[in-house]
């Protein structure tokens, strides 16, 4: 560790970041850090936790992390934290750290998927992948193999794993748990848009003038924003509006000046109402800015019969009575269901009425162009009487009130000269009709014009640290490629197999398996092997009996990678002993397009090894031959994936050359060097690179000693070289180390806060420059529709090109699947608190998060526990179709439900809420529905 | 299993205690422990309890209020806590009171050291009533005075809201960020202390304390003009009589004293 390093990292960092964003660092934090200060060295680094994406920094003492502070420099957070963030020190070191690799074995040492786990040496481990792989791969091609991926994952991690599931295995049986919040919203993006990720940023928060939070805990869940918010409230009280939107009532109706609690679903509705006040009453108060609506907009619908994402009837499982006649009772309603009263006037302009049977199809991402009529037309039903009593959430609440409420919501909407930003979380994601949702949102921004500009904008809080920056801008999805490119898409495959070396045709063009078709591709016995990637699938996946019971029961090899044991840990296999965040150089990135670069800042503890180095050492044990010959039609692929080892010998490799050779250790990553005269890397460890002082003895038997390149800026480099030159562009690895985060498109050094926006965007300027237009909505997705109605498409009409238009959907309310009734009679609904991260692996092994909140409770209406004879800190169940939990009743803090819903966290595994949750999903999404199924609530 | 060894483990204590309690009704034991008499003024008891003075003088040490608390709250005092023996007690950072409706550990009391008035409103017991002490905060190690988003003690209010609330004050380092920081409402407070379990600093910089430790008194020879309900506090008013040093003396006698004055 060398001072000047110290001095430059310090000096170089601070200054241009301050300058970056024009503002100055006290003086006394800039001499602080031209002096020596001790035995600690801190360096920069992003939070652990949350998409918010806070900077920090990191002390380390004696190799291990001792203290952390929030990092001044850094834009979003200026040296706060939130209370997971302050314990970020802490996550690495709980008593119970994974630290070598466990393998269930007999009393012999074999493998034994009835034993117990032992511990075996890494190259144990890597032989018992490679022989479970193979015979997947034998069994069902590359759609037998799986990998649930991760949100949390390093941009370095997602790439290296995308390239040998995609490159080598030439598998798309790989979908991260951000599908499980975030893929509604990417759908949202991808229609409306044509491409991923906000128009907006945080800065819109100083901006506005009215803050609504949709479906969105926002002061427990991105309590840093929530705090900008606060202020932006305490800036200009009368002015400044704040708006939530929520199920029941929580912390962010803390500073609300209207609360609306509606009845799960119906946000659909909301929306719908408030684009018909604005469509409705244009011509008398001259409300929509045609002007940008013509140049800029287009007029959308789909089909509606669409299903739920659930099971459909010809699929193995349900086939083989895998479901229970409880559980069919809500799944038959993939195939078929009956229009209800709450539909009937919703559905009305699409053709159905109340009483109706729907026939669904399988989800389609279809839609087509449409007329402002027809759109008009879709609006007509949702005045204020059928919204409001469809809406209306709280049984309590008067009715003549609550309608006050939403015609002032859509006012401050409409208000001329007010700026509006709509956030949403959860809420608005998990949601059976979650895309829809999405789109709606964008509807009443655009015909505004109050979106893509400063201070206004409808704008999707990320969940995950890297839920952007690695699941989506990488392409960590099975239907993606990085940088918004798509696997269905020849020209991005080819444009991706030249990047990688890798033969024309290598990669699977069907990407079908999400995360919902992985678990059930393990049940009905396609897929054989599944690995476990900085995630907790077995844990947070609704229906959870099921998928730990075909992982346990059914004849496959479970891999998790993990710091902690568990519930995926528990059910595997094999369980790997993963390096932690601060143990591994990285780079997340946030909601708001800021990447944002780390270094290892200390040794990883026992034998555990990154999951970046578990990849590249499996792809040693494959070769050209094993994974690159021809493969039988397997699942949803009709086709035969044609051999490309002829193709790859004409590139010069041979049939024995491994994966590793090709994809990771190939000439150009071998030009990253490194070098210890190199400021970035300087007094710096990089365990993969030089291997490190505690000599791990890797997956050959033999000390790892290192690749002898800097294989993280080489995966970080040729993955950024993807994003530059159509609106995605990455800085350079070395300028991240420099700054506290860029928010991408990075042209010319600089970085974008408003996309699509001709002041701010250089994409949208050099679209726009011949229109003079002030937008260009430059995404490339979905570009080119055909024209309908509401009720279908005209297949003789031509397909008529959308350059640089946004579209507006024209889309209904309509029922969940499984809705209270007299059995089960209540709405559960799940979520997180701010003590803890996702499933509490790491913040229930820090003493104080688990003392603050060591239980997961049933939040209820005082009257309902009164109904049901339960007692405030008594114990209930919560039973649903699918299965029970115990949970003690809590009426009274910081959730407070209507009558009607109960609210259940799902961090704690204890309460183990995902065995009773629905696996309906968006059909068009695949995100779960986390929000929304019924239960009853009994004494216990 | 682990069930079971605790609630051993508790009917060994309370044996003990009662053991010690029945002794000191004896007279035996009890002169030996008037310095644990004194620390009691840091003790919280359990909800209703009466004036710590009448409390000692009340309280049976039966036990049979720390048999009723479902969450292994209260704990009877045992040689060597240091603590008037045999009487009920809680520590909030272990174990706080979780505010019970049915309060079952006061009407089990056979003696009013506990009293179910004042835990009574309207007939029905309630346990928002209860005074078992005051959360007090340290506003130097709270970490939400420093901008931390933290509140985790007003999320685990169960009057949250009436009991802690949150103010919001801008912070002017950053220029974007509030201060959400917890304030403790006296009035509603009932002194559960499941805040102060829940704070997440090493030590628990919110903590309960007995009320009449926690709190000052301002005389009701004041009046707050702009407080309508103050008034109140006229209903104690009584006669005023003032003494200091220098008017300890009648007034013809300090006239009558010269001293040095010429």
């Amino acid at each position: 560790m060398s001072l000047s390093r110290r001095e430059f990292l310090k000096s170089s960092a601070a200054a241009s970041a301050a300058a970056a964003i024009g503002m100055s660092v006290p003086a006394e934090l800039e001499a602080a850090a031209a002096t020596a200060e001790g035995d600690w060295r801190w360096d920069k680094a992003a939070c652990r936790f949350c998409g918010t994406g806070c900077g920090i920094m990191m002390a380390t003492k004696n190799g291990k992390i001792v203290a952390v502070k929030g990092d001044p420099a850094a834009p979003v957070n200026r040296g706060l934290n939130c209370i997971k963030g302050y314990f970020n020190a802490k996550i690495m070191y709980g008593a119970d750290r994974l630290t070598q690799p466990l393998l269930r074995v007999d009393a012999n040492g074999n493998f034994d998927k009835q034993g117990k786990f032992a511990p075996v040496s890494w190259s144990r481990a890597f032989d018992e992948m490679e022989l479970n792989i193979k015979k997947a791969l034998k069994h069902g091609g590359p759609e037998s193999v799986g990998v649930f991926a991760s949100g949390q994952y390093t941009i370095m991690e997602g790439y290296a794993a995308q390239k040998m599931m995609k490159g080598g295995f030439r598998s798309n049986a790989f979908d991260p748990n951000a599908r499980h919040c975030m893929a509604s919203a990417v759908v949202g993006f991808y229609q409306t848009f044509g491409v991923d990720e906000p128009s907006g940023c945080y800065d819109d928060i100083e901006l506005t003038d009215t803050i609504v939070s949709w479906g969105s805990n926002m002061a427990e869940m991105h309590p840093i924003l929530w705090s900008r918010v606060t202020d932006r409230k305490l800036s200009d009280p009368d002015r400044v509006k704040v708006v939530s939107i929520q199920t029941y009532t929580h912390r962010t109706s803390d500073i609300a000046d209207i609360e609306i609690i509606f009845s799960p679903n119906t946000d659909l509705a909301l929306w719908n109402y408030i684009a018909r006040e604005i469509v409705y009453r244009d011509a008398a108060e001259g409300i929509i800015d045609w002007d940008f609506i013509k140049k800029h907009t287009i007029f959308a619908a789909g089909p509606v019969n669409i299903g739920y994402g659930m099971r459909r009837s010809d699929e193995k499982s349900i086939k083989e009575g895998k479901y229970t006649a409880l559980e069919m009772e809500t799944i038959s309603k993939e195939m078929k269901t009956t229009v209800s009263n709450k539909e009937g006037p919703s559905l009305e302009p699409y053709g159905y009425k109340a009483g109706d049977t729907m026939e669904h199809t399988k989800g389609t991402l279809g839609h087509w162009e449409i007329s402002f009529e027809d759109y008009k037309k879709s609006l007509e039903p949702y005045t204020l009487e059928y919204t409001a009593a469809i809406v209306k959430g709280d049984p309590d609440e008067n009715m003549e009130l609550f309608q006050n409420k939403l015609q002032a919501l859509a006012n401050l909407y409409i208000e001329k000269n007010r700026k509006v930003v709509s956030f949403w979380t959860m809420g608005m994601n998990q949601h059976t009709r979650g895309t829809w949702v999405n789109t709606l949102s964008y509807n009443v921004h655009f015909m505004l014009n109050k979106q893509a500009v400063p201070g206004s904008g409808a704008f999707s809080l990320t969940g995950q640290p890297s839920a952007c920056g690695t699941a989506r801008e990488v392409g960590t999805f099975t239907h993606r490629l990085p940088a918004d490119m798509m696997v269905a898409v020849p020209a991005h495959r080819k444009i991706t197999e030249n990047k990688w070396m890798v033969p024309e045709g290598t990669i699977n063009p069907v990407g079908t398996q999400d995360i919902m078709r992985i678990h059930r591709d393990i049940e009905d016995g396609l897929i054989k092997f599944a690995w476990v990637n900085v995630c907790n699938p077995y844990q947070d996946t609704a229906s959870a009996s099921h998928w730990i019971k075909a992982a346990r029961e059914m004849d496959n090899f479970i891999v998790t990678s993990d710091g902690y044991p568990g519930i995926s840990a528990k059910v595997s296999d094999l369980i790997l002993p993963s390096a932690m965040i601060y143990e591994k150089w990285g780079a997340y990135g946030n909601a708001e397009r800021r990447t944002q670069h780390w270094r290892q800042q200390v040794l990883p503890v026992g034998d555990a090894m990154s999951d970046t180095w578990q990849w590249i050492e499996l792809s040693k044990r494959f070769t050209v031959k094993d994974v690159w010959g021809e493969w039988a039609p397997s699942g949803s692929r009709k086709d035969a994936l044609p051999s490309v080892i002829e193709k790859a010998k004409a590139m010069g490799y041979n049939e024995n050359t491994t994966m590793f050779e090709i994809l990771f250790a190939n000439d150009i990553a071998k030009s990253y060097k490194l070098d210890q005269n190199d400021p970035i890397q300087k007094g710096y460890d990089n365990t993969e690179g030089y291997g490190d002082s505690r000599k791990v003895v890797g997956s050959d038997g033999k000390v790892f000693e290192g690749y002898g390149f800097f294989v993280q800026k080489y995966l970080f480099e040729e993955y950024a070289a993807f994003t530059r030159g159509h609106g995605h562009d990455l800085a350079p690895f070395d300028m991240y180390h420099k700054v506290r985060g860029l928010k991408w498109p990075v042209v010319d050094g600089k970085e974008t806060q408003w996309r699509f926006n001709a002041k701010y965007d250089p994409y949208a300027a050099k679209a726009t420059k011949e229109s003079g237009n002030s937008h260009a909505f430059y995404g490339t997705i979905a570009k080119a529709l055909k024209h309908g109605d509401l009720k279908g498409m005209d297949k003789n009409t031509e397909a008529k090109s959308l350059a640089n238009k946004a579209k507006i959907f024209a889309r209904p309310y309509m029922d969940p699947p499984e809705m209270p009734d007299t059995n089960y009679d209540t709405w559960l609904c799940t979520g997180r608190v701010l003590e803890h991260w996702h499933s509490g692996t790491m913040t229930m092994r820090v003493p104080e998060l688990y003392r603050a909140v060591p239980e997961a409770l049933c939040y209820m209406h005082p009257k309902d526990a009164e109904a049901k004879e339960l007692k405030q800190g008594g114990l209930c169940w919560v039973e649903s179709r699918r299965g029970k939990v115990k949970a003690r009743v809590e009426t009274r803090g910081r959730n407070r439900p209507p009558r009607g819903l109960v609210f259940v966290p799902w961090f704690d595994e204890k309460v183990f809420i995902n065995k009773v949750c629905l696996d309906a999903t968006c059909p068009m999404s695949g995100q779960t529905d986390f929000k929304k199924c019924a239960v009853k609530i009994y004494k216990a | 299993m682990n069930n079971k060894s605790q609630s051993d483990r508790r009917k060994f204590i309370l044996r003990m205690a009662r053991g010690a309690g029945i002794a000191a009704l004896g007279g035996f034991i009890w002169s030996a422990y008037v310095d644990e008499v004194t620390a009691s003024q840091l003790m919280l008891r359990p909800p209703g309890a009466i004036k710590e003075e009448d409390f000692l003088k009340t309280c049976i040490k039966c036990g049979l209020c720390v048999e009723a608390c479902p969450y292994d709250t209260l704990l009877l005092a045992k040689p060597g806590d240091h603590k008037p023996l045999g009487t009920p007690y809680f520590i909030p950072r272990d174990v706080p009171c979780y505010m019970c409706p049915d309060i079952p550990c006061v009407p089990v009391c056979p003696t009013g050291a506990l009293d179910e008035a004042s835990v009574t409103t309207n007939g029905k017991l309630d346990i928002t009533i209860a005074e078992m002490g005051l959360a007090v905060i340290d506003r130097e190690t709270c970490i939400a005075f420093w901008g931390i988003q933290c509140d985790a003690c007003y999320r685990a209010c169960p009057i949250l809201g009436q009991a802690i609330s949150v103010e919001y004050n801008k912070n002017e380092r950053t220029g974007k960020h509030a201060y959400l920081t917890p304030v403790v409402h006296a009035d509603a407070c009932t002194g559960c202390g499941l805040c102060e379990k829940a704070c997440v600093t090493e030590k628990a910089s919110i903590f309960v304390l007995p009320k009449e430790v926690a709190m000052g008194k301002a005389g009701n020879y004041y009046i707050k003009g702009w407080d309508k309900n103050d008034e109140k506090r006229l209903e104690d008013a009584t006669e005023i009589k003032t003494k200091t040093e220098i008017s300890k003396d009648k007034a013809i006698d300090s006239l009558n004293d010269a001293g040095d004055l010429y």
